[in-house]
């Protein structure tokens, strides 16, 4: 069992294990206390034990207390709603619960629903369905919530064809950011000759300021595996994978757990729902490489060797885990796949746009009020998500740039709000789409600043392998840092140039290759600020500390 | 076996069905800069020289590791091409402290010889200078970290063809550094057979024989494996 | 016909190359009809005269002084000709740059001093943090690696700078080393 163990497990791992409050009789009213790690580091533990403690003293015998996952709303953390009206009670203290127990005393489904927040009111759920309604530890919340119908239908009603039909009919592509079809992913897979074939579930997550993979392992971990085990049976697959990282103790520790209770349950193992498919999975964790999230690195980990990329072709589709078959998806992606089965490729084409289909999930963070968790139907406008959903910039400072696609992505200016977000289009616009992250970035962020600190984590998390991307993210953060500081000249700036396209297009995997993109996409739109940073030797953002007077003499153009 | 036809540098050629973009090369006498490969070992992609335009490819491809196919359009020099096997080579010399004048190596090694070929008289990009350590514990050989390219050869000769596997990649990025045994020095690694190969195949003088001074690290390149015999590398 | 203005310049450098130059041997006569040494170690020039076609700079740039020479010999210089590899890319004086100067000199002059211990200040010029390849600190023209570039490449560099009829080929190509 390489890679499981406590190693790499954080000291803070939150295991006091809450009990949930199920009443005997019927109930009336249910506290769902979102228990993902946002609102657990908050005090969600506290908020928990105190309303089971605050229900037995009022006495209120029809009331449940249950522990959920995600709500969404990080900001706005300890949340807690009540299932039957829809309530969210934000800000939640464990010391003073009167107004959530006010609420529980009198809440009804009678009662009617809240006004809902334009936070909730303006997404499309469908992976992210479940997310704040179920426990995540219990699996039969997930069956009750229609969870692994969409499997049994597929093993007693479709053959493997006809689910990897409705796949490829659904036009989901692939959500950690390349936007591969999906559907022609595990085809590849189907049509590669080999014996064993494998399925790996792809959760090291690791752009910063990106959460929605962990989000969904905390809250709804059973849906992943049931995706997982409905692209196995389409590829015929016996074996599948979970590859997380270390850093997500309570992601992995909810997925362990539904684990344990599918296989008790039927739903991982032999003979699964009395077909003739079986299917289990094991967990892997990773030891903190970045690069680990490129497909042919995590491979390399799993098979015990160290976490470095190869080159493709040929991909893992045709050669992959061991030199089989195997089907790689992100979180996401296999998250999609059950609602898929359940309501038909065409239910979830119908969302979206014309390349871009179905929904997507999105980290919002950065200097947006509403930070938190969102889903969203391809090709809902910048402007949508961050003024509509996200409720604006932080003390309504005028937005400078959205982030998307972290390392890999780029800074989108104030001037393309009213761009719609899908594949297409950002690329076009010089970023990612990406796993999900999405940063707002208000006039106060210097660009070539946040171009300098994504070259720094690509240049500390470069394998080393290759010599573009380990020499060039190394000699782009000097450079960087010398405009930063103040000491550079526009020799920096055509050496940066020339160095970007060069990693671009001579490093080994996609870490090396897109590096340069932030640095395009600010040059892009902010070419200004780096012209002020190296002619006015000042940073307009008031930033940078431009403290460099005379150059360090070996990083000085002549 | 089936056999792919396509074109390399617009000449047809022919190429077996696993055969990669660099043996047809070689084959015909149309010369790709290497410097991670080496025939007889496995080929990993990492040194980037050996890239070729393939077109319908969104960027170019390594050629040591590149099967041919049916069709396939191969140009193997261009302005940019070069230009990016020159970086490459750029690269290597000013990540660490290559001091040719002091080698032992000098006259006989490969990182030299590639910046001759590309044409590369001088660095654009600053020497990054690092302070490196050299491991001499072993009794016949020693480790200079200033003039390790991380190739990797050493790392796959010793575990592919001696079998030992002393040799591995410790650090990432550009702290990566090739290490015996897990960070051992060399010296008192259990698993080192004294065989030798790893200096042989080494393209710089990171790895070299004790005794030998500057200049004089020429290396036999025992032809230890019928591979150096058949291509003649015996006898450079 | 005007000779052209040729000059010779040592900064952080063994003189090697400046005794590689020497072995061009009778060749330098045939040189002298093209070209007047205006400026160089190896005649009695005091100060490096302004309207110099080439000049040949070995040697790195490693103290305050080598960087006040070199940015006065680039202003009075058509053609600089990085000479070698110390001034192509700092060689043997760049290897005390993993160090750095003040550390280096306290081993030197302080701490494997037995008497009088101290980091000499007069006379000598303070050295910079890193020895630097000459065009880090002024534009280049030409690169002539080598250590030493052989007679025979500086022949042939030398007669086509100076607008010569092409000189015999070099038998070894500039190669650092």
């Amino acid at each position: 069992m390489a890679g499981e163990g406590r190693r790499g497990a954080p000291a803070a791992e939150p295991r006091r294990r809450l009990k949930n409050l199920v009443p005997p009789g019927p109930v009336r009213a249910t506290a769902a206390v979102c228990e993902a790690a946002s609102c657990l580091s908050a005090g969600a533990g506290e908020v928990h034990a105190g309303l089971v403690d605050g229900v037995g003293v009022r006495g209120l015998t029809d009331v449940a207390v249950k522990r959920v996952g995600c709500l969404g709303l990080c900001a706005a953390g300890p949340l807690v709603a009540v299932l039957e009206t829809d309530r969210l009670h934000r800000g939640v203290s464990g010391a003073d619960l009167t107004a959530v127990l006010d609420d529980l005393a009198t809440a009804d489904a009678a009662s009617g629903m809240a006004e809902p927040d334009p936070f909730f009111a303006r997404q499309v759920r469908i992976v992210t369905e479940n997310l704040g309604r179920i426990d995540p530890e219990s699996i039969d919340d997930y069956v009750a919530a229609g969870g692994y119908t969409a499997l049994e239908r597929a093993l007693t009603e479709l053959d493997p064809a006809a689910v990897l039909a409705e796949v490829t009919a659904s036009g989901l592509r692939g959500r950690g950011g390349a936007g591969y079809p999906t559907g022609l992913k595990w085809r590849t897979a189907v049509k590669a000759a080999g014996a064993d074939r494998y399925v790996i579930c792809n959760a090291d997550e690791g752009d910063p300021g990106a959460f929605m993979d962990r989000s969904v392992l905390e809250s709804d971990p059973h849906r992943v595996l049931e995706g997982m085990a409905l692209a196995a049976y389409a590829v015929g697959a016996r074996k599948g994978y979970v590859y997380c990282r270390a850093e997500y103790p309570l992601a992995l520790s909810r997925l362990r757990t539904a684990i344990r209770q599918a296989q008790r349950a039927g739903w991982l193992g032999e003979d699964i729902a009395e077909s003739r498919f079986s299917f289990t999975v094991e967990v892997r964790v990773g030891a903190g490489a970045f690069v680990c999230g490129e497909e042919t690195a995590l491979i390399a980990s799993i098979e015990g060797g160290r976490g470095t990329p190869k080159p493709r072709p040929p991909y893992p589709g045709m050669s992959g885990l061991r030199g089989a078959p195997t089907v790689i998806n992100n979180v996401e992606t296999l998250a999609a796949v059950p609602a898929i089965i359940r309501n038909g490729g065409a239910w979830y084409a119908s969302t979206g746009t014309a390349t871009s289909k179905g929904t997507k999930v999105f980290a919002l963070a950065g200097r947006v009020r509403n930070t938190g968790l969102i889903e969203v139907p391809m090709g809902t406008t910048l402007r949508e998500i961050v003024y509509g959903i996200g409720g604006g910039v932080v003390d309504d400072r005028p937005l400078k740039a959205v982030q998307t696609g972290g390392p890999s992505g780029g800074c989108l200016p104030a001037s393309h709000l009213d761009m719609p977000v899908d594949y297409e289009s950002l690329v076009e616009a010089g970023s990612i789409m990406g796993s999900g992250g999405l940063i707002v970035l208000d006039d106060r962020a210097c660009m070539v600043d946040v171009a300098r600190f994504y070259m720094e984590f690509c240049r500390e998390e470069s394998c080393g392998k290759c010599i573009p991307c380990r020499v060039g993210t190394t000699q782009a953060s000097t450079l960087l840092t010398a405009i930063t500081s103040g000491s550079a000249t526009p020799r920096h700036l055509a050496d940066l140039e020339r160095l970007g396209e060069m990693m671009g297009a001579m490093s080994l995997c996609g870490l090396g290759q897109t590096a340069p993109n932030p640095v395009f996409s600010t040059l892009r739109y902010f070419r200004d600020e780096y012209r002020a940073h190296i002619e006015d030797r000042t940073c307009p953002a008031g930033v940078c500390a431009m403290a460099g007077t005379s150059s360090h003499p070996a990083v000085a153009g002549p | 076996m089936s056999v792919h036809t396509f074109t390399l540098d617009g000449q047809p050629v022919a190429g077996a069905a696993g055969e990669t973009i660099l043996e047809v090369a070689t084959e015909q006498g149309v010369s790709i800069p290497t410097l991670c490969h080496l025939d007889g070992l496995s080929s990993v992609g990492a040194c980037r020289l050996c890239v070729v335009e393939v077109a319908g490819r969104p960027r170019p491809q390594p050629a040591c590791i590149t099967p041919v196919e049916e069709g396939m359009e191969v140009v193997t020099r261009s302005e940019e091409l070069d230009e990016w096997r020159a970086t490459v080579v750029e690269m290597l010399f000013v990540e660490r402290n290559h001091i040719c004048s002091i080698c032992v190596a000098n006259g006989d090694c490969e990182l030299q010889d590639l910046a001759v070929d590309l044409g590369v008289d001088h660095f654009e990009l600053p020497a990054m200078s690092p302070r490196l350590e050299i491991d001499s514990s072993h009794r016949l050989f020693a480790i200079d970290h200033n003039r390790c390219v991380l190739c990797t050869r050493c790392v796959r000769v010793c575990d592919e063809i001696e079998g030992a596997h002393t040799w591995d990649v410790m650090g990432r990025g550009i702290d990566a550094r090739v290490v015996s045994d897990l960070g051992t020095p060399w010296g008192a690694s259990p698993t080192c057979t004294s065989c030798g190969k790893c200096v042989q195949v080494c393209p710089t003088g990171a790895l070299f024989e004790k005794g030998r001074a500057v200049g004089e690290g020429a290396k036999e390149r025992r032809p230890f494996l019928p591979y150096l015999r058949r291509h003649g590398a015996g006898t450079r | 016909m005007t000779r052209r203005r040729l000059a010779t310049v040592w900064l952080d450098g063994c003189s090697g190359c400046h005794m590689s130059f020497l072995d061009l041997d009778e060749r330098l006569l045939e040189l002298a009809e093209h070209a007047e040494l205006v400026y160089s170690p190896l005649v009695d020039v005091k100060e490096y005269p302004a309207g110099v076609d080439v000049c040949l700079v070995e040697g790195a740039v490693s103290t305050t002084d080598d960087l006040g020479r070199i940015r006065s010999v680039r202003a009075r210089t058509r053609t600089l000709v990085s000479f070698g590899d110390c001034a192509v890319t700092a060689n043997v004086p760049s290897l005390r740059n993993p160090v750095g100067a003040a550390p280096l000199l306290q081993r030197a002059y302080v701490d494997n001093v037995d008497r009088d211990a101290g980091v000499p200040v007069e006379v000598v010029p303070p050295l910079l943090d890193r020895s630097l390849p000459v065009h880090r600190v002024v534009p280049v023209e030409v690169f002539l690696p080598g250590c030493p570039p052989p007679a025979d490449l500086i022949h042939e560099t030398l007669l086509r700078l100076l607008g010569v009829e092409a000189g015999v080929p070099p038998e070894r190509p500039p190669r650092f080393g």
